[in-house]
């Protein structure tokens, strides 16, 4: 075990990751290094299929790297665990439960929490993501939007150090996926939980992220990391300030060439 | 191209009533048929009687010993369906969730299902005669090992999505499939009985008919043995009567137990 870097939740250390394929093994993941510092909102952006989503998933101990390490509070990740939550792009809310029984869905995993003070938690987190009214419904009856802040909720209750987030609003439609960011924001700016959060949506990375860790088409390299000082609280309209819209043309021009990169690589047919 | 008129437009739906119209009319079609064959004499009444003859034929089996035989063959479809869903559902549940265990039986278990049943009927009488148990095992045999198969697809199913969420919240693996792939494969495993029922009757007539003393099976064979055509047919709408009562009733009893499934 390495000394505990103070400040510092996540520590990846030149992470590598091969998937076996027929002829030679394809390369995701190219020794990434960097910490993601306490309490930050971290967003990792890259063109789509670069790999970002692996990382996220060895972070969460879902995947192992080939080469490498990754540190959690100074202890190498070994396997999944509730104090790093993780939430789907695709609706994972379960459809055998209700809105109020996928929520307290986690507690039943741990035994230090009593009953009341589970249902206590259900129901502030479902004031908080706006779904009371819904209690008692099933996610066949509510929208996606619905459906994935159920999964939110979900994470969030088992009150993870870390909440891990892979494109969650990459389903949804532009008007719901706005609605989600100021949510999550707000949510963030409540909470101060560590979060690493996935997308190759720009405008998205620079309104959630304190920094953006920008990566290459595959195999996926850490090319910058750049700081957001965009003021907080932030709500919508600072999208259309001078101060976002210069970040984003800098952060447009690191992507650019990765994302021409990747479109002709899908030309060629791979 | 999409039209206003949606009855030739594909997979449009079309309104209820006129789909009941349509469906009541085909059935009409097939007695209308009949009738016109029968009761104008163009078929001998021995290879295809009337439908009057064919009510008439009901009405007095009711009075005998219909309902008899009907007990009988419900019984024996209870009992060997029971019997193979009690070993196929945990069985086929395990096969899917683990390789291992999928591993050990599909091979062995692909290969038997392929094995007409019917070929099976003669072993089974050397094995536990021609009572009750007979047909209990061939309704077993018949049904458990597609049944083992169907079941584990459900499994294969569950998105991995849902799994790898619950490690996150801190499941162990023997949580995993007790909190999340049980229930989420439960929908498709009932809908995969429903469909195994309807072989059950099939398999119950076809070994009552080989060999046996009562059951519909027998009621049938016994009608053939004496020439008794309206007999035959009598039997034959009051199996097909069963058969659609037990589907449908299976697809309303769905509908309660999962008011939450997707499938609508």
């Amino acid at each position: 075990m390495s000394p505990s870097k103070p400040g510092v939740d996540i520590e990846i250390l030149g992470v590598s990751r091969e998937f076996p394929a027929k002829g030679a093994p394809v390369r995701v993941l190219e020794e990434i290094t960097f910490d993601v510092p306490d309490r930050e909102f971290g967003v990792i952006l890259g063109p789509s299929g670069c790999g970002k989503s692996t990382l996220l998933r060895i972070i969460a101990g879902l995947d192992f790297p080939t080469a490498g390490r990754v540190l959690v509070h100074s202890q190498e990740v070994e396997g999944p665990g509730a104090e790093r939550g993780f939430v789907f792009q695709s609706y994972t809310a379960f459809p055998w439960l209700t809105v109020r029984d996928n929520i307290r869905f986690g507690a039943r995993f741990r035994s230090d929490v009593a009953p009341e003070q589970v249902d206590a938690k259900a129901d502030e987190l479902i004031q908080m993501i706006g779904l009371a009214g819904f209690e008692e419904a099933y996610p066949n009856r509510i929208s996606g939007g619905m459906r994935q802040r159920v999964a939110i909720a979900r994470t969030l209750m088992a009150d993870p150090e870390i909440v891990l987030m892979d494109e969650p609003f990459g389903a949804l439609d532009a008007q719901t996926r706005e609605v989600m960011q100021e949510s999550l924001v707000a949510t963030w700016e409540a909470l101060h939980k560590t979060i690493l959060f996935v997308t190759h949506d720009i405008e998205e990375a620079l309104f959630l992220a304190e920094r953006i860790y920008v990566f290459s088409a595959r195999p996926a390299r850490l090319r910058k990391v750049v700081p957001v000082p965009l003021p907080r609280p932030r709500t919508f309209e600072v999208k259309t300030s001078r101060a976002f819209l210069d970040l984003k043309a800098e952060v447009m021009a690191l992507v650019r060439p990765d994302t021409l990169a990747t479109a002709a690589e899908k030309n060629r047919g791979r | 191209m999409p039209h206003r008129s949606p009855y030739w437009t594909p997979k449009q739906p079309i309104p209820a009533r006129l789909y009941g119209i349509i469906a009541g009319s085909s059935f009409l079609l097939v007695l209308g048929l009949w009738s016109l064959l029968t009761y104008t004499g163009w078929v001998r009444p021995f290879f295809l009687p009337t439908p009057t003859k064919v009510l008439v034929s009901l009405w007095s089996m009711a009075q005998d010993r219909l309902w008899k035989d009907i007990g009988a063959s419900c019984w024996r479809i209870g009992a060997g369906f029971l019997l193979s869903a009690l070993v196929a559902i945990p069985l086929g549940l395990f096969m899917g969730t683990y390789k291992v265990v999928e591993a050990f039986i599909e091979p062995v278990n692909d290969f038997i299902r392929y094995l007409p049943v019917v070929s099976f009927i003669p072993l089974c009488i050397l094995w536990v005669g021609i009572g009750d148990e007979l047909k209990i095992l061939v309704i077993f045999i018949g049904t458990f090992f597609p049944m083992l198969v169907l079941v584990a697809a459900e499994v294969g199913k569950v998105p991995n999505e849902f799994l790898e969420m619950t490690y996150t919240l801190g499941a162990t693996r023997g949580q995993v499939l007790r909190t999340v792939i049980v229930p989420a494969s439960l929908p498709g495993v009932f809908d995969t009985m429903r469909v195994c029922l309807g072989w059950a009757w099939s398999y119950v007539v076809v070994a009552e008919i080989v060999a046996s003393s009562s059951g519909l099976g027998f009621m049938v064979m016994q009608a053939s043995r004496f020439l008794k055509t309206a007999d035959i047919f009598a039997g034959i709408v009051v199996i097909g009567v069963l058969g659609l009562g037990s589907d449908f009733l299976l697809k309303r009893a769905y509908d309660l137990l999962f008011p939450w499934s997707l499938r609508k």
